[in-house]
């Protein structure tokens, strides 16, 4: 099991087509945290423009809310929509990659259940999830707050802001990566599934990328019918639960509770829903690849 | 135990085709075992159950005296195949390749072992390129040298010539030979070429539309008794008539556009040619073949023909 | 009877007589105030708007006569109110003589005297404004002052040790905000499927409030002009 676990990442690391993923991050990453360096004023301000009538935004404070913390939000919160992806690039083409180039058949012939195959295979693209979230981490987080310092932490919510001590804030990410790592397993167990099926990893990717983007749109709509039948079933809408992070506690009168989550339930239990999203996905897609003929 | 494939009563449908049907063989110990058909015949359809590839629709498969479907990873572990093109990972060494291979065969194997086996396709020096920047030729023989790095007891060649040019093709015949007689191996060798089959392989099976055809040993199966005569003259239908009123009628077998065709002994021919020139119809050619090659030519040429054999 | 006839008549008089002029009440509190010139003055600020929650943050307030008054959170981020300037009465006060000053008489239950500020120059922002002056202690409890462009402030104020130079101990400052609402396509925000605020009038309270509690005063010590860039 640990030697085809060995293989699989060595044939992942071994591809060109691994490092584009790590350089779009890394280009995606770099990208916002230059635009906000320098001209990360006109973009509170956009942010701002609602509030601005009641509240004053000198250059200082423009400063302060503009630290690595909030840097790094707005990064996850473009980056995760565009993650999908990459995750999809490595976990699409596990099989019909594989497929694809002739080697599935080959590998088939070999004496190792399929069971174990695909297990080691989804393990691999997990590992290989996990390796982009934590460049992201590195990058996003900790680069953003070596180039921006930290501060306390502002988040826009549509309805309200919420406002964190700076030293509560680390763990809140250290959580939302770990959240993330589950979200984004999510895509890459969907995008396993389709692997299964297809003979070439366009395919699936593109198959991958079309569900998410599409089940991000009904979980971002607000159309009343949806909001109460299927939004609550896409994993799409429990995707971004890692926000629930930082959405914090409040007393009576309105001040942050130090260390305190707004709804912990309401994330395990997105957290939960995704994860019986990986099992249906990955259980499937066993099922489907034991009993496949493979004509490849 | 002496048999080392038996494959009893196999069939296989993809949704109303029948890919193979009702199909039995059996392979013996140290045996080259031709697989012939032509393309589409079932042929890889056939190996691929015997890999485990696809599963059977019903049947039984005995390799090593043991049930495929139980003892799977016992017996694959004793297998070494290509199927159809030898295909790789083409970003990776050859070397890399063949690394992994073998451990997915689940045998230890010592780096020495591999650039010996790399050796012995005559790859040593190419090592370390990647497989995309391999000919066709050598991507066959890196696909032999993986099928054969864990030392396998059984090995399946399917279509191993398969876009090979001439001198890949007599290397690759070289080689299988070569694996048989110093190495023991039994092989199962699959191709679409009687002339290939013809030349390394004792045993051999003939199938078309799924079905067997013909199985046996290749000498038996060239039997002199099978010779075939495509005659030609200068007015077949004239000809034919006169044959059928004279008492060559029995070795008649039929007729094609653009010749007769006669079976009969080979030690019957020159009797036999002294009485056609009594027909006093010119003859324009004589001309004998293998029954079998002839048999093989119908199927790859018309239906027509292949009725007035198996009459 | 008709002694207490002549006693009532002589509260009543002592009484009128008593009575201070609202210029006088108001340029007692002033000359209070202006015994500061400057401060430095260390508290906690509390903020409490509906739809922010904010922490509680230390903040240093900076004042300079004749207006210059500036609330840093020296150590993270606080949203000021627009205004908040006022919540520094030297502010109101500093041209007492530009407004008409109108006697409102005492507030009942506390019996401070309400003052009413109307300016004299019709292009002024501050459109009224009005104070409760505890009189026997010439410090202001509460004033609300009404702005052409930023609705109304109110603020109250608690003294303690510094009562002497009028300054509070601790400031409430409410005041009006505008409706908050990002796009949801710009926030993605994680919808936990919780049942969403059932009173909306509460979203609707547009009223913020800033509470700072002092705990210290550096007085007249001098503040340099760069804490107001």
């Amino acid at each position: 099991m640990w030697k085809l676990l060995q293989i699989e990442l060595f044939k992942i690391f071994k591809r060109p087509r691994t490092y584009i993923a790590f350089g779009a991050i890394a280009a995606i990453v770099f990208l916002i945290q230059i635009a906000l360096k320098f001209d990360g004023k006109s973009y509170i301000d956009l942010l701002m423009s609602n509030l601005s009538g009641s509240f004053e935004f000198n250059d200082v404070f423009k400063d302060k809310l503009l630290n690595g913390y909030l840097i790094c939000f707005v990064i996850l919160n473009t980056l995760l929509i565009q993650m999908p992806l990459l995750v999809a690039l490595i976990a699409g083409d596990a099989i019909a990659g594989e497929a694809n180039m002739g080697t599935l058949r080959l590998s088939m012939t070999k004496p190792v259940s399929r069971t174990k195959y695909m297990l080691v295979k989804f393990i691999a693209s997990v590992i290989y999830t996990l390796a982009l979230l934590i460049l992201m981490a590195l990058l996003a987080l900790f680069g953003s707050m070596l180039i921006f310092g930290t501060n306390d932490m502002v988040v826009l919510r549509s309805e309200g802001i919420e406002q964190i001590k700076r030293f509560d804030v680390l763990w809140r990410y250290f959580a939302a990566f770990g959240f993330a790592a589950v979200a984004l397993t999510t895509v890459s167990a969907l995008a396993f599934l389709l692997s299964v099926f297809a003979e070439n990893s366009i395919g699936p990717i593109i198959a991958t990328m079309s569900i998410v983007i599409v089940f991000t749109i009904l979980s971002e709509m607000n159309i009343p019918i949806y909001d109460e039948t299927i939004k609550p079933y896409l994993f799409t809408s429990h995707m971004v639960a890692w926000k629930g992070f930082f959405y914090v506690k409040a007393n009576a009168e309105g001040t942050t509770i130090n260390g305190s989550i707004e709804n912990l339930p309401a994330v395990l239990r997105s957290l939960s829903i995704l994860v019986i999203y990986i099992f249906v996905f990955f259980g499937s897609a066993v099922w489907v690849f034991r009993k496949k003929d493979i004509l490849t | 135990m002496n048999t080392i494939v038996s494959v009893k009563n196999l069939s296989k449908n993809f949704n109303e085709i029948k890919a193979v049907n009702d199909l039995s063989f059996s392979v013996e110990k140290g045996q080259v075992y031709g697989f012939l058909g032509q393309n589409g015949a079932g042929k890889s359809t056939t190996i691929r159950m015997l890999l485990t590839l696809i599963k059977p629709t019903s049947g039984q498969i005995e390799i090593f005296g043991m049930d495929l479907n139980k003892h799977r990873k016992e017996i694959l572990r004793q297998i070494g195949a290509i199927i159809e093109k030898p295909d790789m990972y083409k970003y990776l060494t050859a070397l890399e390749n063949l690394r992994i291979f073998a451990a997915m065969s689940g045998v230890k194997v010592s780096e020495k072992k591999l650039l010996d086996q790399l050796e012995m396709v005559g790859l040593a020096e190419r090592a370390h390129s990647k497989v995309k920047t391999y000919s066709q030729g050598m991507k066959q023989r890196l696909g032999i040298a993986t099928a054969l790095v864990h030392d396998p007891q059984l090995v399946i060649l399917d279509e191993p010539t398969n876009g090979l040019d001439p001198q890949g093709i007599a290397d690759v015949r070289n080689l299988i030979l070569m694996l048989s007689r110093q190495m023991n191996k039994t092989m199962i060798i699959s191709s679409h070429l009687l002339s290939e089959i013809e030349l390394i392989a004792e045993s051999m099976i003939i199938i078309d539309k799924g079905k067997k055809i013909v199985e046996g040993k290749v000498r038996e199966l060239f039997d002199p008794a099978e010779t075939i005569i495509e005659l030609k003259t200068f007015d077949d239908a004239l000809m034919y008539e006169k044959l059928q009123q004279s008492d060559l009628k029995i070795f008649v077998q039929g007729k094609r556009n653009d010749c007769i065709l006669l079976k009969l002994h080979r030690d019957q021919i020159p009797a036999v040619i002294k009485k056609l020139v009594g027909l006093e119809v010119p003859i324009l050619s004589f001309h004998s073949k293998h029954s079998l090659e002839n048999y093989f030519l119908s199927l790859t040429t018309g239906q027509q023909h292949v009725e007035a054999f198996t009459n | 009877m008709k002694k207490i006839l002549l006693l009532l008549t002589l509260v009543t008089i002592g009484l009128v007589i008593k009575a201070q002029s609202p210029e006088e009440v108001v340029a007692k509190v002033k000359a209070k105030l202006e015994k500061v010139n400057d401060y430095e003055a260390k508290g906690k600020m509390k903020t409490n708007v509906v739809f922010i929650k904010a922490p509680i943050a230390n903040v240093k307030v900076y004042f300079k006569r004749p207006d210059k008054l500036r609330i840093n959170n020296e150590s993270g981020i606080s949203f000021i109110p627009k205004g908040s300037v006022n919540i520094n009465l030297n502010n109101i006060f500093v041209n007492t003589e530009g407004f008409d000053l109108i006697d409102m008489g005492k507030e009942e239950k506390t019996s401070f005297r309400i003052i009413k500020l109307i300016p004299k120059d019709v292009n002024s922002d501050v459109v009224l404004s009005t104070v409760y002056i505890d009189e026997a202690r010439s410090l202001i409890r509460k004033a609300k002052t009404t702005t052409k462009e930023n609705g109304t402030y109110e603020l109250e104020m608690q003294y303690g040790k510094y009562a002497a130079y009028g300054l509070a101990d601790k400031v409430s400052f409410h005041f009006n905000t505008k409706d908050y609402k990002l796009p949801k396509g710009i926030t993605f925000d994680y919808d936990d499927g919780s049942k969403k605020e059932s009173n909306p009038d509460k979203l609707k309270n547009r009223k913020g409030e800033v509470e700072i509690q002092y705990s210290s005063y550096i007085i007249n010590k001098g503040v340099s002009d760069a804490v107001f860039k």
